[in-house]
């Protein structure tokens, strides 16, 4: 551990909790399953059809590690900040489940692909370090279907093998989370992550699942299982500070248990305590040798894209937007590539043929910084739409139409709403609501003619009276029937006189 | 005793079918109990189909011992708690039997799960010694080596987990080869001790053997301990030991060895000796060590490996359904005989917390100590001698309830899988009408050294030509 290099938190709140959380995540965009040729693709079929013998572990079938897979975990782990070691190994852990259909599961133990790395996120107060314990490879079980609802109430169970062999990358953290709130901030940057490493499709079902120990006070910790979602995660840690800390107010002791998250209920129960744990009985995996890694790491390195919290400097520094819109906009990839293909192609537009150095048009950038981190996002979020629903060339219409005045920042926001819900383009909305503001020229014309019509209110302004410009801008208003900008209007008169 | 040629001309006088036909029905009336499944229907019909075939094997008859997954044809284990189970799916060495044109006859007797040195554990009843039904084959590959010693086919192939094809092969007077670990793919044989163990060939003779063993060794990428390349090792059948340099191992002749044994095993030092060998003696300090490693190895291994054995896929299914842990126990406590559970008993004691580092940690050491012996004693060596087993073929029910005893028959044959080098065991005597077998072992991967001295001692001795009396 490098407890030296890292910015921990100065305090622990009254009731001094901590959190580690362990995320299990399918590395779903490789092609094949770990440890056999296996298709991924089995979202919309029947149970049972994407399995060999191999991940139905059948006698006699052998395990052969998924190269890719591994090059996957060793390019997370190298986004986690971690060190990848010399070699690493696969190790049985051993345990009877029916959705486990060796009676082992093949994972790491000693020598995990990745280890001893951290995320910064934003805690409570200020950006705060989580470290990464480790991050090891493993098979996931088949799945489960209680035929009839619950475990509790179903009368029999049906095993789908299809998730049988699905590689997953189990990343466990150091218990430096404080709050619940932290908790999701921490899912949050990590699935951002990964979106940006483009090894897991994290809008597929179980594709990141949670398990998070949680303390008060130094006492024991609960291991909570069955996460599904960053919000689950949150309610479930705020049931179990609010549980733990009732257990002590009444004079009881936390117990080192498991419990289980009932997403439904919004409630953890008990599932095991620890003198009912299992012995695993982990030991090495004779049908996988250790695999050397070493050589592996500095070559995937070179290949690593660009990470959220580089590309949020970067976004500051190259477009000269405000931190809090570089980091808007960083925060999913697609948001931040939407936005750069929207700068780049406004950029064009107006400057066709600059050299790359000019190539950004810096109002442009900030411009749409704006519109995207501030207007769209909060479009798109109230409406729990992601990015996709809005294309690029009418982002990049909808700039050019306010940019050049054409339309007014109010009708802007206008055309993203009625794209939003309604279809169309902006021009197409434009026009159909009649939003284009009236022509520069016929702006500059009623401006010219307001000031000759009023010298009166030309001389109250000259000789100090602010306020005569306001009756010249309602002059110009009701010239242009109010489609032209004010704030322009303002600047053209006082210009002129 | 048959042997490949022979049946070959057999084949070319009539046809493929025939003596397929005529094998299967020697099977059926064997005295031995060798076969637990003929495939009586699948092996006439692959043979008819194999008329023509130009591979090495063309329409030759193999029995296959019942560990290794075949497609279509029941594989048991000789356990009760896989009763029933058809493999989808052929083992790569059965895929390159077929390739090669062999034809699968059945599935041969074997302890229960390849656990045994007698193949008195097999839920199907014990196979029996055919130079005396009194005795057993040895195991667990007993069913292999049985049914090649009593003529019922020329070729059969094994597993040698700690000497499940030598100790067979020299209690039946056949030939048999464990080759270095990673040589042939496991894919498809059911593990029992999955660090320790290779597929075997078994034959009547070197040459037989050696023809079997270059058809099924070879890389599999479906076996990620599989070592690439291809050899042909029929190349090494040469007649010449001029210049090979012998070391034998005292420790192997240590206590508990049969005189009759440890005369023989040293005649063929001689003999070799006079064809133009040099011997020396070679100390390997760690041997004494070799059978309590291998054991806790083996088991902590085997509990692993035959977790997934619960009845819920595939095998034995129990009457009435409970739920899934009731389910669990009780089709494991009727499936596995009792040698099978005292294994996976201790093995996971061996594996659990407070108990792994003194067991199965310790055990790993030891086992890297054994490999450095083979390293330091091959150094100055072409290969090794010593006695396959310290006696002949003891008699049935003499020491299957005495687990210890029996655990110590092992004793010259487990260092080998511990190490990981090749060994194979042919016939070089008899006490009492009963054969001695002799093992030769070599460097990893110099399988070639081994075949070339063992097909020299062969060439001049007769005791290849002897077969028991099976009628």
């Amino acid at each position: 551990m490098r407890e030296g290099s890292l910015k921990l938190r100065p305090y622990l709140d009254e009731v001094g909790v901590m959190i580690g959380l362990e995320i299990h995540v399918q590395l779903n965009k490789l092609n094949t399953k770990i440890f056999c040729g296996c298709p991924l693709d089995y979202h919309d079929d029947e149970p049972n059809t994407h399995t060999c013998p191999v991940c139905l572990g059948l006698p006699g079938s052998l395990p052969v590690i998924n190269r890719k897979s591994v090059e996957y975990s060793i390019k997370v782990g190298l986004a986690l900040n971690c060190t990848i070691e010399e070699h690493t190994q696969f190790y049985r852990k051993n345990y009877y489940y029916p959705d486990l259909p060796k009676g082992f599961q093949i994972t790491q133990y000693d020598y995990p692909i990745a280890s001893n790395g951290y995320i910064n996120i934003e805690g409570e107060d200020g950006e705060i370090r989580i470290r990464i314990n480790r991050a090891h490879m493993e098979e996931d079980p088949g799945r489960l279907v209680h035929e009839g609802g619950s475990i509790e109430r179903s009368k029999h169970t049906l095993i789908d093998y299809n998730r049988s062999g699905v590689a997953l990358l189990e990343i466990v953290t150091e218990p430096d989370i404080r709050s619940p709130k932290e908790a999701r901030r921490f899912l949050d940057k990590l699935r951002n992550i990964l979106g940006y490493l483009d090894v897991v499709d994290t809008t597929l079902e179980g594709s990141m699942r949670v398990d998070a120990n949680i303390s008060l006070s130094g006492g024991s910790r609960s291991e909570v299982k069955n996460i599904s979602s960053h919000k689950g995660a949150e309610r479930a840690l705020l049931f179990e500070i609010v549980r733990q800390k009732n257990l002590l107010r009444r004079g009881g002791k936390v117990v080192q248990e498991t419990r289980h998250f009932d997403e439904a209920r919004g409630v953890t129960v008990s599932l095991r305590t620890k003198e009912e744990a299992h012995d695993y009985r982990y030991f090495p995996e004779a049908d996988l040798g250790p695999i050397k890694v070493a050589d592996w790491a500095p070559g995937i390195k070179a290949t690593l894209p660009e990470l959220p919290d580089a590309r949020r400097e970067r976004f500051v520094s190259l477009y000269g937007i405000t931190d809090d819109h570089a980091k808007s906009l960083t925060s999913e990839k697609q948001v931040a590539d939407f936005y750069e293909e929207v700068v780049i192609k406004c950029s064009n537009y107006y400057k066709p043929d600059e050299s790359i150095d000019d190539y950004i048009q810096l109002d442009i950038a900030h411009f749409a910084a704006v519109w995207i981190a501030d207007e769209l996002k909060g479009q798109l979020n109230f409406r729990n739409l992601n990015i996709d629903s809005f294309k690029v060339k009418d982002m990049v219409s909808l700039i050019k139409l306010i940019h050049e005045n054409k339309i007014t920042e109010q009708s802007g926001k206008e055309v993203i709403r009625t794209i939003l819900d309604d279809g169309g383009s902006p021009d197409e909305v434009v026009a159909a609501k009649g939003l284009l503001k009236a022509g520069g020229d016929i702006v500059t014309t009623a401006v010219k003619e307001v000031i000759a019509e009023n010298p009166q209110a030309v001389e109250d302004y000259r000789s100090g009276k602010q306020e005569a410009v306001n009756f010249l801008m309602g002059q110009v208003m009701k010239k242009t029937r109010g489609r032209a900008g004010a704030k322009e209007v303002r600047e053209m008169i006082i210009q002129r006189i | 005793m048959i042997t490949v040629s022979q049946t070959l001309e057999a084949i070319k006088d009539s046809s493929a079918e025939e003596v397929v036909s005529q094998c299967i029905e020697r099977i059926e009336n064997s005295k031995f109990n060798t076969f637990i499944t003929v495939a009586k229907d699948s092996a006439p019909e692959a043979a008819r189909k194999a008329e023509g075939h130009t591979g090495p094997l063309a329409g030759v008859p193999i029995a296959i011992k019942d560990n290794i997954s075949t497609r279509g044809i029941q594989t048991t284990c000789a356990s009760k708690i896989l009763g029933g189970y058809v493999p989808p799916y052929d083992a790569h060495v059965i895929e390159r039997l077929k390739a090669a044109g062999a034809i699968i006859v059945g599935k041969v007797n074997m302890d229960e799960f390849a656990m045994g040195t007698s193949t008195e554990s097999s839920y199907y009843g014990p196979t029996l010694n055919p130079w005396d039904p009194e005795r057993v084959p040895g195991g667990s590959s007993g069913g292999s080596a049985a049914t090649v010693a009593a003529g019922e086919v020329p070729l059969s192939l094994g597993s040698d987990t700690g000497g499940s094809v030598r100790c067979p092969a020299s209690f039946c007077g056949v030939v048999g080869l464990k080759p270095t670990y990673g040589v042939i793919s496991r894919y498809g044989l059911i593990s029992y001790a999955n660090s320790l163990e290779q597929i075997g060939p078994i034959a009547s003779n070197v040459g037989d053997m050696t023809l079997l063993f270059n058809v099924i060794a070879g890389h599999d990428p479906r076996d990620s301990t599989s070592v690439a390349g291809e050899k042909d090792y029929t190349k090494a059948l040469v007649n010449d030991v001029k210049g090979l340099t012998i070391g034998v191992p005292k420790e192997y002749f240590g206590e508990g060895i049969d005189q009759a044994v440890e005369k023989s095993v040293w005649d063929g030092v001689h003999r070799l000796e006079d064809l133009g060998a040099s011997w020396q003696e070679v100390e390997m300090p760690h041997t004494k060590y070799a059978l309590a490693a291998y054991y806790v190895i083996a088991m902590s291994e085997a509990s692993s490996n035959l977790a997934r054995f619960d009845g819920m896929r595939y095998g034995l299914r129990l009457e009435k359904d409970h739920d899934w842990h009731t389910t669990y126990s009780e089709i494991r406590a009727q499936g596995f005989g009792e040698e099978v559970k005292r294994r996976i008993l201790l093995g996971t004691y061996a594996l659990s917390a407070g108990y792994m580092d003194k067991y199965y940690i310790k055990a790993l050491k030891v086992r890297t100590l054994i490999r450095q012996d083979f390293e330091r004693a091959l150094k100055d060596t072409d290969v090794l001698i010593a006695p396959t087993m310290p006696t002949p073929a003891f008699k049935l029910s003499e020491k299957i309830s005495d687990p210890l005893t029996l655990y110590m028959a092992d004793v010259n044959t487990v260092p080998i899988n511990l190490a990981g080098v090749p060994s194979v065991s042919l016939p070089c005597g008899f006490s009492d009408g009963l054969p001695i077998g002799l093992q030769i072992m070599g460097k990893h991967f110099d399988e070639e050294t081994v075949i070339r001295t063992a097909y020299t001692f062969e060439q001049n001795t007769d005791f290849h030509t002897k077969a028991p009396e099976v009628v």
